[in-house]
């Protein structure tokens, strides 16, 4: 058990790699692009990948009608997450430390791996919908118009995860480095649930 | 699955381009023995980046090209002494002031011998120096914007050819005369030339961080042609050399009368000494009016100050700091190997390439082994000096470079043919024709301590037939040479612009990561610079109406404008916005006298219009910046002089 606790208080430390490191990252590439403008989505705000890819994808998506990519004051996504994220990795390690204590039982690792994937996916279904305004509403007056074949207006959503090719764009998707300590975080704690299981039917075996 | 495939495959992608950067470049063929396709040797691919720079010099362009290596590609061309309407350059309030001399504004220039920074004897890719011929100056290039941003006059010299030779840790860029004249400048019988004109060698320090150049001092040398120079190196560094013709200092008809001598003379100089005399109050500082002209990268503008003295010395007055090495037949290149112990000198009216031994010149003296003097110069024995000569080599030796493997590479104009020879036994390995009449060669890294031996390349005079006919006028060709085996293989021709005199190149690798991208806008310090939208505005002052504007994809801000009136002065100051690279925008107003605009992001230039005529004139962007370029335009109302149309400006909406 004293393992598994270790294992669930590491698991809930690399949450914090979240307040260095993109949570995710978005890449617009182009033939006039061929190194690609990109955005990296921290808990606590977007930054362009070099210094004035913001700017530039700003500039770029006037044609289109887009608005621009918002400040970090101008979501409160970006002041809540921060809380969110460093309140579950508290509790990961106050659920760690009294496990390795032996107050409680290894079935609060599942608990708080329970917890933090339903925040999670209200988080990706809260960052879906944002990309769905984003890309969708657009300025009624933009330079280009570009229709679908029904005749509706076209959506530039980049996609939520993968790959997309949005006018000339080719635009990808994915979790960074932030992102990708959360998984194993995640998934560290469900080892811990397993390890502390498994220690848990021994004693009662033996 | 594939949408998978293709986001891993292009994060793999995005990753290596943040690390990374660029490693694209590559070479383009197969080594020696192999290498039996001489095409695949030359042929970049498309996208792929070379291997080489070569900063070539314009000559009557005054300009520099930028080239790649193996593919002879053309690049770029950097305005440096002439103006330049492309870009605007000597033509926009901002870079006027780089063309100001002593003789007022000179829109030309003869542009010669580039070379660039080094340290510790290896090309650092810093700076690029280059030498006007004409009306003598030196520019200072930096190679991370690849513009101009110095050049300084040189007074008392006329045809500045022998320079712009820099010293092995850049702490001077040195500047010969070829043509001896009265110091200072009087009216007097040009029969009188003997004796009584001079020929100054100019040291002109750079600041190690800046690059800026001061003049140090002059040495007020016989009124002979300095021909060519070069640094000494490694055991040589100290040392200067300069080859001399027309030691028999005639006035007239010289390629007669300036060819009699057997032998001319490499002068020696030990600059050290020189720079010890003068730190010590040595030389006398004599008035003189020369420019100085620096661009500021901050406020984008160039300032030019006029200089009224400089420090000269008379070598007599420094013992052991000057001697005259006899060289056959009016030496043309000065070169210096990567050892510093060879000294070729590359007698043109002969067809032996004479070399000399830096220990045994110092030797003779030390033993005071003198043949006699010259003006109270000391002249050395020919052979107490001679370290070897290259028989017979061929037909008028021009120049000579080497590739750090113990070979030297020497061009012979009148046989047109490169020789390859061997330092210290002289014997002759290989030679190849060049089409036709070549003048300098260039190896990468040939003028430092440290040659990159792979490639040669040989700047020729004469093209006659190499391409299709362009009428009487063509472009000069080059050809390029691999050098990495034994026999030399003729690659490549290709053509270059103006009458490249000589070129500097280097491996690509620090320069091409250092190249600027764009202008930080929030560095821009031009006074007249508009950073955002807000920022626009139009200012009368009297008859001048300044214009603060900006660009950005795809319109200019204001676009409309009214209350101009005919006889105004109007200064469009334009700043381009975008942040972005290679989206430069350009600037032209019709019935402009001057030259249009590219203005490259974040940066500010100005362009002035004196409108003539009353009507409502348009102007538009040159450069095709985006799929709205050309809706990237707007008016100038011009109301007649004593109208009173308000001054007002606007940009979405109507002037009210």
């Amino acid at each position: 058990m004293k393992k598994a606790s270790i294992i669930m208080i590491i698991g809930s430390l690399l949450l914090l790699g979240l307040f260095k490191f993109p949570l995710w990252n978005i890449m617009l590439g182009a033939p006039q692009y061929p190194d690609p403008l990109g955005m990296n989505i921290y808990i606590n705000g977007i930054k362009g990948v070099s210094e004035f890819d913001l700017q530039n994808i700003d500039g770029l998506n006037h044609y289109i009608g887009m608005k621009k990519i918002p400040k970090a004051d101008e979501m409160w996504e970006f002041s809540v997450f921060p809380k969110v994220i460093f309140g579950m990795s508290m509790l990961g390690i106050i659920i760690g430390l009294l496990g390795y204590f032996s107050k409680i039982s290894y079935k609060y690792f599942i608990g708080w791996f329970i917890a933090m994937s339903v925040l999670g996916v209200l988080g990706m279904y809260d960052f879906n919908n944002w990309l769905i305004d984003y890309g969708g509403n657009l300025d009624p007056h933009a330079i280009i118009k570009v229709t679908n074949p029904d005749g509706s207006p076209m959506s530039y959503k980049p996609p939520l995860i993968g790959f997309k090719k949005l006018l000339n764009f080719d635009v990808t998707s994915l979790p960074h480095t932030g992102g990708y300590l959360m998984f194993i975080g995640m998934a560290l704690t469900i080892v811990a649930f397993w390890l502390g299981r498994k220690a848990s039917l021994k004693k009662r075996t033996s | 699955m594939k949408n998978i495939i293709i986001a891993t495959f292009t994060t793999v992608i995005a990753l290596t381009t943040f690390t990374s950067c660029n490693n694209s470049g590559k070479p383009g063929g197969k080594s020696g023995a192999l290498g039996s396709n001489i095409a695949e040797k030359v042929y970049v691919a498309p996208g792929e980046h070379d291997e080489f720079y070569a900063f070539m010099s314009g000559g009557y362009s005054g300009n520099v090209t930028v080239y790649g290596l193996p593919s002879g590609r053309m690049f770029k061309e950097i305005p440096v002494f002439s103006q330049f309407a492309t870009s605007g350059y000597g033509y926009s309030e901002e870079t006027k002031p780089m063309l100001n001399t002593s003789h007022g504004f000179i829109p030309w220039g003869d542009a010669h011998h580039p070379d660039i920074s080094q340290s510790k004897g290896e090309l650092d890719g810093r700076w690029l120096f280059i030498n006007e011929n004409n009306t003598p100056r030196i520019a200072r290039l930096s190679l991370t914007t690849f513009e101009t941003e110095e050049i300084i006059e040189v007074p008392n010299s006329a045809g500045n050819h022998s320079s712009s030779f820099v010293t092995e840790n850049t702490e001077y860029v040195v500047a010969g005369t070829r043509f001896s004249v009265p110091i200072p400048q009087r009216d007097m019988p040009i029969k009188e030339y003997k004796g009584n004109f001079q020929g100054a060698l100019s040291f002109i320090s750079v600041a190690p961080e800046t690059g800026n150049m001061d003049i140090k001092f002059q040495i007020l040398m016989p009124g002979f042609n300095y021909d060519l120079s070069h640094p000494g190196r490694g055991k040589s560094h100290g040392w200067f050399f300069f080859t001399t013709y027309n030691t028999e200092e005639a006035n007239t008809l010289l390629e007669v009368n300036a060819s009699q001598n057997d032998k001319d003379f490499i002068a020696a100089i030990n600059w050290k000494k020189i720079e010890d005399y003068v730190n010590n109050g040595g030389g006398t500082m004599m008035p003189a009016n020369y420019a100085h002209n620096i661009y500021d990268e901050e406020t984008h503008t160039a300032t030019s100050t006029m200089k009224k003295e400089v420090r000269v010395v008379n070598p007599i007055e420094v013992p052991g700091a000057v001697y005259f090495i006899p060289t056959p037949k009016s030496p043309h290149g000065c070169a210096v190997d990567p050892s510093g112990e060879y000294i070729v000198g590359n007698g043109k009216l002969s067809a032996n390439v004479t070399v000399h031994s830096f220990t045994k010149m110092l030797d003779a003296i030390k033993n005071e082994k003198f043949a006699g003097e010259a003006y109270g110069i000391p002249i050395l024995n020919f052979e107490d000096v001679l370290a070897g000569v290259v028989n017979q080599a061929g037909l008028g030796p021009l120049h000579t470079e080497f590739d750090g493997k113990g070979n030297a590479y020497t061009t012979f104009f009148i046989s047109s043919e490169v020789v390859k020879w061997k330092l210290g036994t002289w014997e002759v390995i290989d030679r190849k024709p060049t089409y036709y009449s070549v003048g300098h060669l260039t190896i990468p890294g040939g003028n430092s301590g440290k040659p990159q031996g792979k490639y040669m390349f040989a700047m020729n005079k004469i093209t006659k037939d190499r391409y299709l006919p362009t009428g009487p006028e063509m472009e000069h060709s080059a050809q390029l040479y691999d050098i990495s085996g034994d026999k030399m293989e003729l690659l490549l021709d290709f053509p270059t612009h103006g009458e490249p005199h000589y070129a500097a190149a280097m491996e690509a690798s620090i320069i091409k990561e250092q190249s600027q991208k764009i202008y930080k806008l929030a560095d821009n310090k031009h006074p007249y610079a508009a950073k955002s939208d807000a920022d626009t505005k139009v200012v009368r002052e009297g008859k001048d109406v300044h214009i603060y504007m900006t660009t950005i994809r795809s319109h200019f801000s204001p676009d409309n404008i009214e209350g101009i009136k005919v006889g105004d002065k109007v200064y469009f100051h334009i700043t381009n916005l975008e942040q972005d690279f290679d989206v430069p925008h350009g600037f032209a107003m019709i019935g402009q006298t001057n030259s249009g605009l590219l203005i490259m992001p974040g940066q500010t230039k100005t362009s002035v219009w004196e409108p003539k005529e009353v009507g409502v004139w348009p102007f538009y962007c040159t450069d095709f910046c985006s799929a709205l370029h050309q809706e990237m335009q707007g008016y100038i109302r011009v109301s007649a002089a004593n109208a009173d149309t308000p001054l007002k400006w606007s940009l979405g909406e109507d002037i009210e």
